[in-house]
């Protein structure tokens, strides 16, 4: 199809010293995300949403985030992004190319560096034409003429940056938030829930923007709960569950019946699919703000035994990926 | 295609009109008809006892009060559409001179105040948005509750004694001082006057604009699209001046717009208070006195004032609001 190498990828080069000692393009330790909230006059209460997370990509690489809904997906997007509500509290280091992600540098960052695809269409201001939304990104001189040569790229027509998003249509919309990633100087592209509720075709389609986007040398980070459309894309999968990375695994580990893959959440996830056994994991993850002691998993873990309840396992790697289990 | 919506839309609006006007027509009589005032009694006033029983009869007959409602009705509504309203008891002048005079005045001072508080209350609304749950947000939300649980002639009462009484800068009433002629008023005059009806009138009026622009504002901002253009690296005045205030302005205008029919009930408290010569002051007039031809008369013509008004809300919805605009073409 159309192509995004040409013109894009003596953007997107890096530092060659960035890449030849593999630091990562973005890295996140330990990351916690807690909101305070006012309950009863001056009585402060907190709720955990993010308890642990770790996350690493380097650069043209596609880290899929996977997690159930309700375990904190999207909040994650925004903590990177820094653009959390003022009652959040967000905890642990951030890096980007090497150096410190501070909230100055995010805000610095953000829209430049680092691009969002957000889920909904709804993302679209209802009262600015499609085209300037996707031009107030651009810093280069020529907006429109940029503008309209990417709208080409993903096929839409000149008039479409005329159109308000009311009369564009599902699918010509979530193309327009597909060339704001595509047109902004971006080394990093936080994808969050592009796929869910598109048909065949549509979804298709985004998923292989986001490929031509990581081709053209982004690095993404792609938020899901849909594990096949991660397994299509991704060259790494980490696993989220109860607001903590309990797996990093390659792509191809995801074979067979998952005996390759280190937490039994990921097993759990693999064998749940219609493709393979179809077997649904019982019960439901924590809630946030739960109070959890051991492993977030304990209560639906087939092989939890007693000290799983009371010490939280720690990260360690096991055959090229990570896993916060106490039995791999 | 596009004429034939337009054609459409504009017949539509008339007949909506037409139809609203009959019903207050009708209403009007039928209130008025079965008022306890004697419209007999009321003309001939003081000279009541002068006149003979037989001459009350004459003068009953001669208007046509022996005849049935429906047929009274009907010679009134006949008039009224070849333009006559008839001629006002009070002013011994034609209603529509009157109407016109009186309204000129309440126009300045409605126009005024609407604008003021139009204005006023948009910025209200707007820092208070952006600083929502802040102090700021708090005192200014609390400001509008309390006014919008103050009555209109209550604050005129507190103006009129803290600036006019104590204070002594502002006239007590009118439009003008008394005892100079109205060529020889200047238009500083004319100002101090007119100050403190439409100040009375504009702070009542801010409320509403200003807490329905916090609401939406807030809403805007908590907009996935807010989300977006934060994500795009907007934040702060820049998301305000390219996100917000298009979504914002929207609904601000349609209120303030279709406010047209609380500011005229808020002038008519105003004047009377401050006894200023506008219209909402001969409404009360012609009420009290039983000047049943000027009722009418303003009856009709405010009914007319906040048709306009939501019409012109309408309109400038459809001007603005890009999916009004291109889903009515298309």
């Amino acid at each position: 199809m159309m192509d995004i190498n040409q013109v894009e990828k003596s953007d997107h080069t890096l530092p060659n010293s960035l890449i030849k000692d593999k630091t990562p393009l973005f890295e996140v330790n330990h990351l916690s995300l807690t909101f305070r909230q006012y309950k009863k006059g001056l009585r402060e209460s907190s709720t955990q949403v993010i308890r642990d997370f770790s996350l690493k990509i380097h650069q043209g690489e596609i880290v899929a985030v996977v997690g159930a809904s309700g375990s904190g997906k999207s909040l994650l997007a925004d903590a990177i992004l820094g653009i959390l509500p003022e009652n959040a509290d967000v905890k642990g280091d951030l890096k980007f190319a090497g150096e410190e992600l501070t909230m100055e540098k995010q805000m610095l960052l953000r829209g430049k560096d680092i691009s969002l695809i957000p889920q909904s269409t709804n993302a679209l201001d209802p009262l600015m034409k499609a085209g300037k939304q996707v031009q107030s990104v651009i810093k280069r001189k020529n907006k429109k003429s940029i503008q309209e040569r990417i709208f080409h790229k993903v096929g839409l027509s000149k008039k479409a940056g005329e159109m308000y998003p009311f009369e564009l249509s599902g699918g010509m919309a979530r193309r327009v938030l597909v060339s704001t990633a595509m047109v902004s100087e971006a080394k990093l592209v936080i994808a969050d829930e592009p796929t869910p509720g598109l048909d065949e075709h549509a979804r298709n389609e985004t998923i292989h923007y986001i490929k031509q986007l990581a081709d053209g040398g982004k690095s993404i980070m792609f938020i899901t709960h849909d594990i096949t459309a991660a397994l299509e894309v991704a060259d790494k999968v980490a696993v989220f569950y109860a607001g903590e990375t309990v797996e990093i695994a390659n792509i191809d580990d995801f074979t067979g019946k998952g005996e390759n893959l280190r937490h039994p959440y990921t097993r759990a996830l693999w064998n749940a699919l219609p493709q393979n056994d179809f077997i649904p994991l019982k019960g439901s993850q924590p809630l946030p703000g739960e109070t959890i002691n051991g492993c977030a998993f304990e209560s639906r873990c087939p092989i939890a035994v007693e000290y799983c309840a009371q010490k939280p396992p720690q990260n360690k790697s096991v055959s090229g990926g990570i896993v916060r289990c106490f039995h791999a | 295609m596009r004429f034939k919506r337009i054609s459409l839309y504009v017949v539509k609006k008339i007949v909506k009109l037409v139809s609203l006007l009959l019903t207050i027509c009708i209403l009007s009589f039928l209130l008025v008809s079965y008022s306890p005032i004697d419209p007999v009694q009321t003309y001939v006033g003081a000279d009541m006892m002068r006149v003979s029983p037989e001459q009350q009869e004459n003068i009953a007959t001669y208007w046509g009060l022996d005849e049935s409602r429906t047929e009274q009705f009907l010679s009134w509504g006949k008039a009224v559409l070849e333009g006559n309203l008839g001629t006002s008891l009070i002013y011994r002048d034609s209603v529509a001179d009157v109407i016109a005079e009186r309204f000129l005045a309440s126009l300045v001072l409605m126009g005024f105040a609407w604008v003021l508080s139009g204005i006023f209350g948009f910025l209200l609304g707007i820092v208070a948005g952006m600083r929502e749950g802040t102090i700021v947000d708090r005192i200014i939300k609390g400001y509008c509750f309390l006014l919008a649980s103050t009555p209109a002639f209550w604050l005129g009462l507190l103006l009129l004694m803290l600036f006019s009484v104590s204070l002594g800068w502002f006239p007590v009433g009118l439009a003008s001082p008394a005892g100079i002629l109205a060529e020889d008023v200047t238009f500083i005059e004319r100002v101090r006057h007119l100050f403190l009806p439409a100040l009375t009138l504009s702070i009542v009026g801010v409320a509403n604009v200003a807490l329905h622009t916090r609401q939406k504002l807030i809403e805007v901002l908590q907009s996935e699209f807010a989300r977006f253009a934060k994500a795009k690296g907007e934040n702060g005045f820049s998301l305000l001046w390219r996100h917000g205030l298009r979504n914002i302005s929207l609904p601000a205008i349609s209120l303030h717009f279709a406010s047209f029919g609380e500011l005229f009930g808020g002038a008519v408290l105003a004047e009377q208070v401050f006894s200023y010569p506008g219209l909402g002051q001969a409404v009360v007039q012609a009420g009290l006195g039983g000047d049943v031809p000027l009722l009418l008369g303003i009856v009709l013509f405010s009914t007319l004032f906040v048709f306009a008004g939501n019409l012109l809300a309408d309109l400038l919805y459809k001007l603005i609001d890009p999916r009004m605009r291109k889903g009515e073409v298309q």
